[in-house]
């Protein structure tokens, strides 16, 4: 779950990071309104998706007049197949340089890491290819969480390639400590698996100010979340998320993990590198793929249902082939999810069933008994599903 | 002989009375495991269908010897538990659960790294040494034992390879399924240290799919130890579009990083056999051991 700069912005704040005044606004209207009251402001597009400054979904302007009118263009921009529908309008900062402050999973080492650096700003992956020694890290201890001693050393190796600001180092390892050890609590707290501040801007002041946000939360964690997840889908709900693309959106709602794709041959199976592998068969053997869907372990009959009917939905789709290996998943229960599916949603369409593993005798006896006939192996099905669905018409 | 698991191994089954727990743990000891005892906090002093529950994994370790921990338990609980059995001293934990925090697993693989414990998983099918031992998911029928050691990433393709090989004649030293979460316990490199040491396996099938790159440390491993034995790979997701998430946190391409053509030139740098398809698989796996042998 990703959240937007602004919710993002409210929880650093509430972490104790400063971040520039700010009102949120879907209106020309309400960007002028918000110019009145602070001022010069930087009118920001808020969308779930890097690069929105190179596209022109960020405008810095001094007047209630400019507000309306960026607000307006901005909004009506698409970025990155995402729409705006609300821009973070906050007042413009003064920048003396850009830091980068951030956390995300490592996954090599099986940790959090913690990146400093002074070269932050919109090139920062620049950096880390072309100057790596540039970009600092640390891995905290999961348990002890980082030491103020640790950040200090990181904070001093990074400033320390930014002659600029090595008067001031002593000052400012000082407030990269104080951002760095909220940060990653706020990150804990959170179950975040990125939480990033970049640019971290110096203000002329001295202080250290967040000019965006970025957190995103882990899915397995977000029972432990429910409030956020609630308040989230009232704000960022299916408004916010309207470039997707509408048969992922109906999944999502469903609960399915589903990928659209462009092809006619609907593709079900349990396990993604085992639904992957299907899509690599139809693929070799000269049929295009509709979909990616991963019914997952342990699926029911009920999910199974719910998966036909899902890539079913899509009207390019002219057969299904059904892929499961059951291992935590059992054949009897998938093979009444695909003749409930079948009798309930009156399907017409091929459908080549391939199944194996646990209760993999029952499962072919119910599929049998309802005149489904399941195939031997995936290749032999694959080239069943292809021979059925290819010639066209849908 | 076989890695990580053997006749040797006295099985505990925590979260054993759950409905995944017990029917697993049923078709673990169908399929001849030795299941010592369940845990589950609460019950303990059950019976259930002739296997004793206890209400901690010290008092089954206690009462059972028991040194092989198969964790069933629901994703909020199972980090809990993988630390639990790492602290009561357990040699080996395979936790099959899917779905954990990843914050709860970074804790739990650092604590279990301070013990002398091995975890396999999480989100993983599990481990089987044909005839001997089973500690997980991966169906019963579809092993025998024989000379090919198995490491994927991925449960259900495993499996297929696991078949594909069994009707082909080939059975298996033992079948490990690392599973396909971000912070996991046994690596592709891990795997393959201990086939390295165990004369019986003489060669190993490796089932890796897009994302991440354990595939490629697992070549330049290969590499750098002198690895003697062949390697069949076999790469899952050659087709799926850059940048789309399939499936599980473990399978997205970005960049050139994970690519199905990075790992395969990565590994068939190394001396791998690259396979197209499954019945590629077993056709290299037949012509290595034939090389083997002569």
């Amino acid at each position: 779950m990703k959240l937007l700069e602004y919710q993002a912005k409210q929880r650093f704040a509430a972490a104790g990071i400063d971040i520039p005044a700010g009102r949120l606004a879907r209106t020309g209207d309400e960007a002028a309104a918000v110019a009145r009251e602070l001022g010069r402001i930087a009118v920001k597009a808020q969308v779930p998706i890097g690069g929105r400054g190179k596209a022109g979904g960020i405008a810095v302007v001094d007047t209630p007049e400019d507000a309306r009118r960026e607000a307006e263009r901005i909004l009506a921009l698409r970025i990155r197949g995402y729409p705006v529908h609300a821009l973070w309008c906050e007042q413009a900062l003064a920048i003396d340089h850009e830091l980068y402050l951030g956390i995300t999973l490592d996954r090599d080492r099986g940790r959090l890491v913690l990146i400093v650096s002074a070269s932050g700003g919109m090139d920062i992956e620049q950096v880390a290819e072309s100057a790596p020694e540039k970009v600092v890290k640390i891995w905290p201890d999961p348990f002890a969480g980082p030491q103020p001693y640790e950040i200090r050393q990181l904070a001093f190796a990074a400033l320390a390639h930014a002659e600029a600001l090595r008067e001031r180092a002593g000052q400012l390892v000082t407030g990269l400590v104080r951002a760095g050890t909220r940060l990653y609590a706020l990150a804990v707290a959170h179950d975040a698996l990125t939480c990033e501040i970049n640019p971290l801007v110096l203000t002329p002041q001295g202080t250290l100010v967040a000019g965006d946000g970025k957190l995103e939360i882990d899915e397995n964690a977000e029972y432990r979340h429910q409030d956020l997840v609630a308040e989230l889908s009232g704000d960022q709900g299916d408004a916010d998320r309207a470039g997707e693309d509408p048969y992922e959106a109906e999944a999502r709602r469903r609960g399915l993990t589903y990928v659209h794709l462009d092809g006619y041959v609907g593709c079900i199976g349990n396990g993604a590198g085992l639904v992957m592998n299907t899509l690599d068969l139809v693929k070799q053997h000269g049929g295009e793929p509709a979909d990616f869907l991963d019914v997952g372990g342990g699926a029911g009959a009920e999910k199974v249902r719910n998966a036909l009917e899902m890539v079913l939905l899509d009207p390019n789709v002219r057969g299904v082939f059904i892929n499961i290996f059951g291992g935590i998943t059992r054949g009897d229960e998938v093979a009444r999810g695909i003749v409930a599916a079948r009798d309930q949603l009156h399907i017409t369409k091929p459908l080549v069933v391939r199944m194996t593993g646990t209760n993999e005798a029952e499962g072919r006896q119910i599929l049998e008994a309802a005149g489904i006939v399941p195939a031997t192996s995936a290749t032999e099905a694959a080239r069943t599903i292809v021979a059925l669905t290819a010639g066209g018409q849908s | 002989m076989s890695v990580l698991v053997d006749s040797n191994s006295r099985v505990i089954v925590q979260g054993a009375t759950g409905k995944e727990g017990r029917f697993h743990t049923a078709q673990m000891r169908a399929f001849g495991t030795n299941v010592v005892g369940g845990v589950s906090p609460g019950k303990g002093g059950a019976d259930q269908d002739g296997v004793p529950i206890y209400n901690t994994v010290t008092d089954a370790v206690a009462a059972t010897g028991a040194n092989v921990a198969g964790v069933f338990v629901p994703p909020p609980f199972a980090a809990d538990a993988i630390m639990e059995a790492a602290a009561a001293g357990v040699a080996l934990t395979v936790c099959i659960t899917e779905g954990i925090p990843v914050l709860d697993m970074i804790r739990a693989t650092a604590f279990v790294k301070s013990t002398g414990t091995r975890l396999l998983g999480a989100n993983c099918p599990g481990i089987v040494t044909p005839a001997q031992c089973k500690v997980g998911i991966i169906p019963n029928h579809i092993n025998k034992p024989g000379p090919v050691g198995i490491v994927g990433r991925s449960g259900t393709l495993t499996y297929e390879v696991i078949q594909g090989l069994g009707l082909a004649g080939m059975g298996q030293t033992t079948s490990v399924g690392v599973g396909g979460d971000p912070v996991m316990g046994l690596r592709f490199v891990d795997v393959l240290r201990l086939f390295a040491g165990d004369e019986e396996t003489r060669v190993v099938v490796m089932i890796g799919e897009i994302g991440g790159s354990d595939e490629e440390d697992a070549a330049a491993w290969i590499t750098a130890s002198g690895f003697a034995k062949p390697v069949v790979a076999f790469i899952s997701g050659r087709t799926a579009p850059p940048g789309k998430r399939m499936g599980h946190a473990g399978a997205i391409i970005s960049g050139n990083r994970g690519t199905a053509q990075s790992k395969i030139e990565a590994l068939t740098a190394a001396g791998a056999a690259i396979a197209d398809t499954i019945e590629d698989v077993v056709r290299l796996t037949a012509e290595r051991l034939e090389t083997r042998v002569a």
